[in-house]
C-alpha cells in the first residue's frame, strides 16, 4: 500500500494494464513526451515505447475515431481527451460509432475502449476548462460512464474499465487530481463497474453525488452532524451508466429524505434522472421533496466560479430543508 | 497478388484509364486470369440484378428502402479485386459490388434489406447498412457520413502494430470528402503512416449537391497533398484502371509505404436512394452522356476484344444473376422479423439490469395488451 494522489492512481492503473496486456495502448494530445497536461500518462512512453503511448494530432474526433478502429481490430486503446470541454468534436464518434458498434452489427464488431477525460470546475478554468458533460453521454445506450472520487477507486475502476468489453467514458475529477490522497495497493485490482459506494454513513438524509462533489458532500455531512445533529448517508455513485438503480432506491428508501449534488447544470442533469427514478419506484417512502444542488443552467463562469459550484453552504441548506420538512 | 506501379501521381488533369474505346488495353497486364476477369464481369451483372430486384421489392412495399448502385459497379469491383480475404473493407452504403465480389451472399444482403430474423444486424439498421465478418471483413455501416475513415486508420494501425501486412480499404463518396472524418482520417493516416487506401468514389452527386459545389479544389485527389500522401485520379467506370490505381495503393500500404487517396470519377445513374427523385436536379443531357459510359458496357468491350465475351454468355450470366436474387428474395420473404428480445440485447456485452427490466415490462405489456402494431414500414422521405 502506498499513500498516493488520484492522479498517481490513474497513472498506476494505466501502467499496470499496459504491463499486463500488450494490446493496451494510450493515445491523445500531449500524452507521450509530456506525459499529459496533468501528467496522468507520465513515463508511459519511456516504459512502453512510442507505438504504445503516442501524441496525436490535435483532433478529438480523430483520436476517438482512430481508437474505435483500433478497438474493432483487437487493441484496447485508452484515448485521452485533454479536457472534457473539448470532447464535442468527438461526440459523433462516441455516440454514433463506439456506443452503437455492437448493437448495429449484431455483435460482429465491438469497440471496447476507454476515453479518459478530466472534467469539472473549481480550478479557475472558465467556460472551456471546467465543464461536467456527463449528462450528454448518459443519454447514450451502449456507453458506460464512470467517475471515481478516490485514488483507490480511480485505479480499480480504470482497470475494470480497460478490461470491460464495452466502451467506457472515464471522467476524472481534475479538482481532486492532487487534492485527495489515499491508500492504494501496488498490485493490480478492479473495482466493479455499476456499483455504488457509501462514503459516509447516516440515517437521516441520503446525499447522492459523484466525482469532485463526494469529498465536499462528506464535509458538508460532517458539518450537518456537528451543527444540527443531522446524520447523512453519502452515496458515491461511481458509475453513472449503467446505474445501479437498486442501490439508489435502497439508499433513498432508507432515509426517505434525498439530496442530489452535481456540478453540471440542473436541467436534464443526473439529478433529474435520479429524482424520477425515486419518484417512480419509491415515492411512498419519501418524507420530503427531493432537493437538487447543482451548477446553474448557465455557461461555466470564470471569476465567479465559486458561486456556480455547489459548496458546503448550498448543500447544508438543502440537507437542513429535507431533514426538517 | 502484387500490382506493379504504373501510374505517376496524378492529382489533377486526365484520369488514368486503361480500356480504350475499342476495348483494347495495349500492353497493360491486369494480373487477372480469364476466369477472374469473368468473375469481375459476373459480379457487376449481379450488382445490377440485385439492384433491380431491390427496386421492385421497395416499389411493391416489401422492403422499406434501397440504394441504387447503377453506374458505380466498376469502382466497387475493381477496388475489391485488389484485396485479400484477410484485409478490411470499410464500405459506404453504396458498395454492394464489394460485398458480392468477395462471396458475400445475396440472400444474406437481402436479409438486411428486409430486416429479418436472419439479418446479421438483427433488423436493427436500415436497408443497405450491411455488416459481415466472413468471408471478408465488410465492416458495419453507419449513416453519418465519413465517420468510418478514422476507423480504417485505427484498424490498419492495429494490424501493423501486431506485425500483420493487412490493409484497410475505406470507401466514401464525393460528399464524404467534406466531413470531419475525411480530414481527421487522412491526417491521422498520414501521421501514423497507416496502411490504408482511401477510395473516393466521385459519382457526381451527394444526394442533390453536385460535386463541383462540394469543393473548390481542382480535384478531390489533390487534397492528398496536404496530408502527405499520394493522390491519384482514375476513370471510375474503367474496371481495370480502378484495379490498377487501387492495387498500387494496396501494394504500397502492404509494403509499409503508407496511405493513398484514390479519386475514382464515376457517375451515379440512379437516384441517391429509392426515396429520391433525381429528375428534379440531374440535368438530362448530363445523365444521357453518363449512360453512354456505362461501366459494364466498357468492360464488355474489353472482354470482347479479348475474345471472352459473347451475347449468349452475357444473357446466361444475367439470367443466373436474376434467378439467384429472385430465389434469395423468396427465402427472405418467408423469414420472420427478429425476436422482440433483440431490441434489448447486444447494447452491451451483458444486458444490464435496467434494460432487462425494460424488456420484461415490454413482454409483460404484450401479454396483456397484445403486440405493438408494425406500421407500414415506409421510409417517409
Amino acid at each position: 500500500m502506498a499513500n498516493i494522489t488520484l492522479l498517481q492512481a490513474v497513472n498506476e492503473g494505466l501502467r499496470s494494464e499496459m504491463q499486463a496486456d500488450p494490446s493496451v495502448l494510450v493515445l491523445g494530445e500531449d500524452v507521450g513526451r509530456k506525459g499529459g497536461v496533468f501528467l496522468a500518462t507520465e513515463g508511459l512512453r519511456d516504459t512502453f515505447g512510442a507505438n504504445r503511448c503516442f501524441d496525436t494530432p490535435l483532433s478529438e474526433d480523430g483520436i476517438v475515431g482512430t481508437a474505435v478502429g483500433m478497438a474493432m481490430n483487437g487493441l484496447k486503446p485508452v484515448a485521452e481527451i485533454q479536457f472534457q470541454d473539448f470532447i464535442y468534436p468527438a461526440f459523433d464518434q462516441v455516440v454514433s460509432e463506439a456506443a452503437k458498434m455492437r448493437y448495429r452489427s449484431g455483435g460482429q464488431y465491438t469497440a471496447p475502449m476507454v476515453i479518459r477525460t478530466p472534467y469539472g470546475g473549481g480550478i479557475r478554468g472558465g467556460l472551456y476548462h471546467s465543464q461536467s458533460a456527463e449528462a450528454y453521454f448518459c443519454h447514450t445506450p451502449g456507453l458506460k460512464v464512470v467517475i471515481p472520487s478516490t485514488p483507490y477507486d480511480a485505479k480499480g475502476l480504470l482497470i475494470a474499465s480497460i478490461r470491460d468489453p464495452d466502451p467506457v467514458l472515464f471522467m476524472e475529477p481534475k479538482a481532486l487530481y492532487r487534492s485527495v490522497k489515499g491508500e492504494v495497493p501496488e498490485e493490480s485490482y478492479t473495482v466493479p463497474l455499476s456499483t455504488t459506494r457509501s462514503a459516509r454513513d447516516g440515517g437521516d438524509v441520503t446525499i447522492f453525488c459523484y466525482g469532485a462533489m463526494v469529498p465536499l458532500c462528506v464535509r458538508a455531512a460532517d458539518t450537518a452532524a456537528e451543527d444540527a445533529g443531522i446524520e447523512c448517508n453519502v452515496i458515491d455513485l461511481r458509475t453513472l451508466l449503467p446505474l445501479d438503480e437498486e442501490a439508489v432506491l435502497d439508499a433513498a428508501r432508507r432515509t426517505g429524505r434525498v439530496v442530489i449534488v452535481h456540478e453540471a447544470p440542473r436541467f436534464c442533469g443526473l439529478g433529474g434522472e435520479l429524482s424520477a427514478l425515486i419518484a417512480e419506484h419509491a415515492i411512498e417512502y419519501m418524507e420530503a421533496p427531493i432537493k437538487r444542488v447543482t451548477g446553474f443552467d448557465t455557461p461555466f463562469p470564470y471569476t465567479l466560479e465559486y458561486h456556480y459550484m455547489p459548496d458546503e453552504r448550498r448543500i447544508l441548506d438543502a440537507v437542513e430543508f429535507v431533514a426538517r420538512f | 497478388m502484387t500490382i506493379e506501379p504504373l501510374t505517376p501521381t496524378l492529382m489533377n488533369g486526365e484520369p488514368l484509364s486503361i480500356i480504350a474505346a475499342d476495348g483494347s488495353i495495349g500492353a497493360h497486364d491486369s494480373g487477372l486470369t480469364d476466369e477472374e476477369l469473368l468473375h469481375c464481369y459476373r459480379t457487376m451483372l449481379r450488382v445490377r440484378a440485385f439492384d433491380a430486384t431491390c427496386m421492385k421489392l421497395q416499389r411493391s412495399g416489401r422492403i422499406g428502402f434501397s440504394v441504387p448502385n447503377e453506374g458505380i459497379e466498376a469502382c466497387q469491383v475493381g477496388a475489391a479485386s485488389t484485396l485479400r480475404k484477410s484485409d478490411w473493407m470499410f464500405p459506404s452504403y453504396r458498395d454492394f459490388g464489394m460485398a458480392l465480389y468477395h462471396g458475400i451472399k445475396p440472400v444474406d444482403m437481402l436479409h438486411n434489406m428486409a430486416g429479418t430474423a436472419e439479418d446479421s444486424n438483427r433488423g436493427r439498421q436500415m436497408p443497405a447498412h450491411f455488416s459481415f465478418l466472413e468471408p471478408i471483413r465488410f465492416v458495419t455501416i453507419s449513416s453519418p457520413i465519413g465517420t468510418h475513415l478514422p476507423h480504417a486508420v485505427g484498424a490498419a494501425y492495429a494490424a501493423r502494430y501486431r506485425g500483420e501486412d493487412t490493409v484497410a480499404l475505406v470507401s466514401f463518396g464525393d460528399g464524404g470528402t467534406s466531413s470531419s472524418g475525411f480530414h481527421s482520417g487522412l491526417n491521422f493516416a498520414g501521421v501514423l503512416e497507416a496502411p490504408v487506401v482511401f477510395l473516393c468514389q466521385n459519382n457526381g452527386w451527394a444526394i442533390s449537391c453536385p460535386s463541383h459545389e462540394q469543393t473548390a479544389s481542382e480535384s478531390y485527389a489533390a487534397k492528398a497533398i496536404a496530408y502527405g500522401m499520394p493522390g491519384v485520379i482514375v476513370d471510375g467506370n474503367d474496371l481495370l484502371a480502378v484495379r490498377q490505381a487501387v492495387g498500387e495503393a494496396v501494394t504500397r500500404a502492404r509494403g509499409g509505404g503508407g496511405p493513398t487517396l484514390v479519386e475514382a470519377k464515376t457517375y451515379r445513374l440512379g437516384g441517391h436512394s429509392t426515396s429520391d427523385d433525381p429528375s428534379k436536379y440531374v440535368p438530362e443531357d448530363e445523365l444521357a452522356a453518363a449512360r453512354e459510359r456505362d461501366p459494364i458496357a466498357i468492360f464488355e468491350r474489353y472482354l470482347t476484344a479479348s475474345g471472352l465475351w459473347s451475347e449468349e454468355l452475357a444473357a446466361t450470366m444475367r439470367e443466373e444473376a436474376t434467378q439467384e436474387v429472385v430465389a434469395a428474395a423468396r427465402i427472405v420473404e418467408n423469414t420472420p422479423p427478429p425476436a422482440l428480445e433483440t431490441v434489448f440485447s447486444e447494447v452491451y456485452a451483458e444486458i444490464p439490469a435496467h434494460l432487462r427490466e425494460q424488456g420484461r415490462q415490454t413482454f409483460e405489456l404484450a401479454k396483456r395488451r397484445g403486440d405493438a402494431a408494425a406500421g407500414t414500414g415506409e421510409f417517409p422521405l
